[in-house]
């Protein structure tokens, strides 16, 4: 059984269709990558993907787990409690990272865990300072969000998801709002969770990145996916719109 | 009338004020929150309601608010009206009218929140409820306590249309009191008692917004 299930999801902003039908698996342990052009939809898709925006057509599932079905020719969502329950399946990181700027970054980490999962406090704890300490955060747990730089709040933000033990975890252009710099420091992270077996779809820009850690490229183009393979093979795609895009970094 | 008796009289006086003050505040703050929750309602009818309301409350003076409130049972429902409903006719004026003001200013802090914050607690699985009162309200408070503090300054020297009713506040004392004495001391006098108040007031809530200064 596939993780995660995307089929033919359609989703338009009034006339805009922004998704024509997009199909796409990810497996346990895969790390995919999205990439394209700006406008291509690869953000939309993600964002239907964690229930952020609603589509209009298609089925999205998780372990077989319908988030979405499409009957009658509309989407039909899962309901209240089963929704809670597909909602654990994945995590989202954000491209400018949304951290809750009052919590100190423990209190970002684990209050989700204490709140929402209703941990007993001390186990969240111990959970995050893990967690802090394997992103090079442990001297960070007392600061304030506004303390700290673009990469560690990247990495804050990553250590929440992560705290949630998500099955598949999305990001959405994570160094987009970065220097290269702090690109540097979060693109290792991600890494080092690629190596652990963490299942990631991610849409970047950074095509290096995309080619050295995924396992499978989309390149997504028009709201369609134009092409999709391994990176050896997009990286040779003899389609003169991939060739030409990826040409360009 | 001796200075110390005059004294004496307005910070009885004083009393009712506070009273007037913080009653007003106590009710019209959490009024203030559902009434916004009405003006940014999805619903239609509850939104236009709302805004009606509110257009109301600002646009007519709050000294005929408070005739309306104090001869609305008699002259709607022919209720005979005791005097001891004088003073809660000021306070349900009060709060009905700066429920309306502070309505507008939660809904500027909510609506200045990033949506990302939403959607961040969305995907951690916090329940509506939750990423409202643990996520959003803070900060929305710790925005709008400039435009609060410029009301709660009002609201204080508001007080004194109470006198329109005939609650004996301050000021009603202090107008008494030289209309006696055919002297202008009594009215410098409740002058520095509302600057004194007024002062507090701001002492305390610069308090507020240093304690809620460890974010940005």
């Amino acid at each position: 059984m596939k993780l995660l299930e995307i089929r033919h999801m359609k989703k338009s902003f009034g006339a805009l269709q922004v998704l024509k039908g997009i199909s796409l698996w990810v497996d346990e342990g895969e790390v995919v990558s999205v990439i394209g052009p700006s406008g291509s939809g690869k953000s939309t898709m993600l964002r239907c993907a964690t229930n952020l925006e609603k589509m209009d057509r298609g089925i999205v599932r998780y372990e077989g787990r319908y988030l979405v079905k499409d009957l009658d020719r509309r989407c039909v969502y899962a309901k209240k409690g089963e929704l809670k329950e597909i909602q654990k399946y994945f995590g989202l990181v954000f491209q400018n990272f949304n951290l809750f700027p009052h919590f100190t970054v423990m209190k970002n980490v684990i209050d989700p865990l204490i709140t929402v999962e209703n941990m007993p406090r001390e186990e969240a704890i111990e959970r995050g300072e893990k967690l802090l300490a394997q992103l090079g955060l442990s001297d960070k747990a007392n600061a304030y969000p506004f303390q700290l730089s673009g990469g560690q709040q990247q990495r804050v933000s990553i250590a929440r998801a992560l705290a949630l033990q998500p099955k598949v975890l999305f990001f959405d252009e994570p160094t987009s709002a970065l220097d290269p710099e702090l690109t540097g420091e979060v693109l290792k992270v991600i890494k080092e969770l690629a190596k652990e077996k963490m299942t990631m779809v991610i849409v970047t820009h950074e095509m290096q990145f995309a080619r050295e850690l995924s396992d499978r490229i989309v390149f997504m183009e028009d709201g369609a996916i134009l092409e999709e393979g391994t990176p050896e093979e997009l990286f040779a795609s003899k389609n003169e719109r991939v060739q030409n895009f990826i040409g360009k970094f | 009338m001796d200075v110390g008796m005059m004294l004496f009289q307005l910070g009885k006086g004083m009393l009712t004020t506070g009273e007037i003050f913080i009653l007003t505040l106590l009710f019209s703050l959490p009024l203030g929150l559902l009434l916004s929750f009405g003006r940014m309602a999805k619903n239609g009818i509850l939104r236009n309601v709302t805004k009606l309301y509110i257009s109301i409350m600002r646009g007519t003076p709050l000294m005929l608010q408070l005739l309306v409130v104090y001869f609305a049972p008699f002259y709607l429902f022919g209720l005979k009206i005791s005097s001891s409903y004088r003073l809660i006719a000021v306070i349900i004026g009060f709060v009905l009218n700066y429920a309306a003001y502070f309505a507008e200013i939660y809904r500027a802090g909510i609506e200045s929140i990033p949506l990302g914050q939403y959607e961040a607690a969305k995907v951690l699985g916090y329940s509506k409820g939750n990423t409202f009162f643990r996520i959003i309200l803070p900060q929305v408070i710790k925005r709008i306590l400039p435009p609060v503090t410029n009301e709660v300054i009002t609201l204080v020297k508001d007080t004194s249309l109470a006198f329109v009713l005939a609650v004996t506040e301050m000021f009603t004392i202090a107008k008494q009191i030289a209309a006696a004495e055919k002297s202008m001391l009594a009215f410098v006098a409740a002058g520095i008692f509302y600057y004194v108040f007024n002062l507090l007031v701001a002492f305390v809530m610069e308090k507020i917004e240093k304690k809620l200064s460890y974010y940005r």
